[in-house]
């Protein structure tokens, strides 16, 4: 299981511009990490480099388990990690219940006993009323709650997430920070763009104003 | 295994379900073929050298029709996304995405094509041999299309560049698939032609997923 991820030297360049150079930062298990910066700043380029999709033009990620050995990115990326974008992935003409269910097997893979995460996930996030409705007749932030199921329905340590809480009202928004708070407590790691502060404590990483 | 199941079932219902695609390319089908004795005369004399050769090109044209929602639709949802980070390497989803789309188009064309072949006056003895080859082709068509569709992956107006991309990749199969049914029409052994299709298809089917897994990974970057 990861316990940290370290990103060293980090330079992130997109097409003509550079978003950030030589960016390195460290997070442990049961910390929460939030990258605050202006739009444009590299946040959401950042975490797609951090599970993997995007290539940065210098320095490395990497993941260590509890004996500081580095786990392969690649088995880090299909097993241990979740990564919830703001497109949600979620298919309009299928029904919520089709939906979490096929996102907790398909990343839950690697647990041991992936079902059980289900349940817990349908009571947490209030989805019980939704699991019927198809996809495309959700508001933003039913949809949102039936992608961040997912965290619960498949256990994974490390949560990378992108502007999470923006489409939640305040009642679900501090439903969140309990469910990121449990994650906490339990060894996991976040990373969260955000603009808006988390409910929970966190340490800061900003990447600043537009270069 | 389970992760294959799993990807493979969600990937058939999408396909079958995504506004009527099987029936759709069907439709497609049987339009093409509805529309040459109309436009080369009804005379069954012209139409039935042509028959098989035209059965092909119409296969050929169907199995072009979803191919750009393949992946597109994910990229665009976020679902490329959900689907990198699962268990399945990218060439696995890229398998598993090409063979669902040959179940739910290929399968139902090469039912379709004996029935077309038949209307342009193809002997009912060839019926088997459509429909086997159609079978054979359209898993490579689903395996090439795939690669040409995720090749053309966050490109503006990617339908027509899968088309153009596709179709040169599609002629070996329509060769194939065509001459055997030629040899058969004029009493010779079909097999030669059959397993020079089967060869490219399975060239295809080992080629694909390795070039599309990383067109797919580039256009993520």
């Amino acid at each position: 299981m990861i316990q940290t991820l370290i990103g060293s030297g980090l330079t992130i360049v997109r097409g003509e511009r550079t978003l950030f150079r030589d960016l390195s930062f460290e997070v442990r298990s049961g910390e929460a990490v939030a990258l605050t910066g202006a739009n444009g700043s590299g946040k959401t380029s950042l975490l797609r480099a951090v599970s993997g999709f995007l290539t940065p033009a210098a320095g490395k990620v990497s993941f260590c388990d509890a004996d500081a050995n580095t786990i392969d990115p690649g088995l880090a990326r299909g097993h241990q990690l979740h990564h919830l974008g703001h497109l949600d992935a979620l298919k309009g003409a299928r029904t919520a219940r089709e939906e979490l269910q096929f996102q907790s097997d398909w990343l839950g893979h690697s647990s041991l006993d992936a079902a059980s995460g289900i349940p817990e996930a349908i009571e947490t996030l209030g989805l019980r009323p939704l699991l019927d409705l198809e996809v495309r007749k959700l508001s933003a932030g039913q949809r949102r709650r039936l992608a961040m199921a997912r965290l619960i329905g498949a256990p994974r340590a490390l949560w990378l997430l992108d502007e999470p809480l923006s489409p939640l009202d305040s009642r679900w928004r501090e439903a969140v920070g309990q469910i990121m708070k449990t994650h906490l407590d339990s060894g996991g790691l976040i990373m969260a763009a955000v603009h808006d502060p988390l409910p929970i404590p966190t340490r800061s990483l900003d990447l600043g104003l537009v270069r | 295994m389970k992760s294959l199941r799993v990807l493979f079932r969600r990937e058939l219902a999408l396909a079958w379900g995504g506004g009527g695609g099987p029936l759709l390319a069907c439709g497609f089908f049987a339009c093409l073929t509805a529309i040459l004795p109309l436009a080369a005369g009804g005379d069954p004399a012209v139409l039935k050298p042509v028959a098989s050769g035209v059965a092909w090109l119409a296969l050929a044209l169907a199995s072009l029709l979803s191919l750009e929602r393949l992946f597109e639709r994910d990229l665009e949802d976020g679902a490329l996304d959900l689907l990198a980070t699962g268990p399945l390497p990218m060439e696995g989803v890229f398998v598993v995405k090409a063979l669902s789309q040959w179940l739910a188009t290929g399968l139902p064309l090469a039912l379709t094509a004996p029935v077309a072949a038949l209307a342009l006056g193809q002997p009912v003895a060839l019926l088997p041999l459509t429909a086997l080859g159609a079978l054979i082709g359209g898993l490579g068509f689903a395996f090439t299309g795939a690669l040409g569709a995720a090749l053309a992956l966050g490109a503006k107006r990617g339908g027509l560049l899968i088309a153009v991309v596709v179709l040169p990749l599609f002629i070996p199969p329509v060769v194939f698939g065509s001459g055997a049914l030629d040899r058969a029409a004029s009493g010779l052994d079909p097999l030669p032609a059959l397993a020079l299709l089967g060869a490219y298809v399975l060239f295809a089917c080992a080629i694909a997923p390795i070039a599309g897994a990383a067109a797919i990974r580039n256009a993520q970057g």
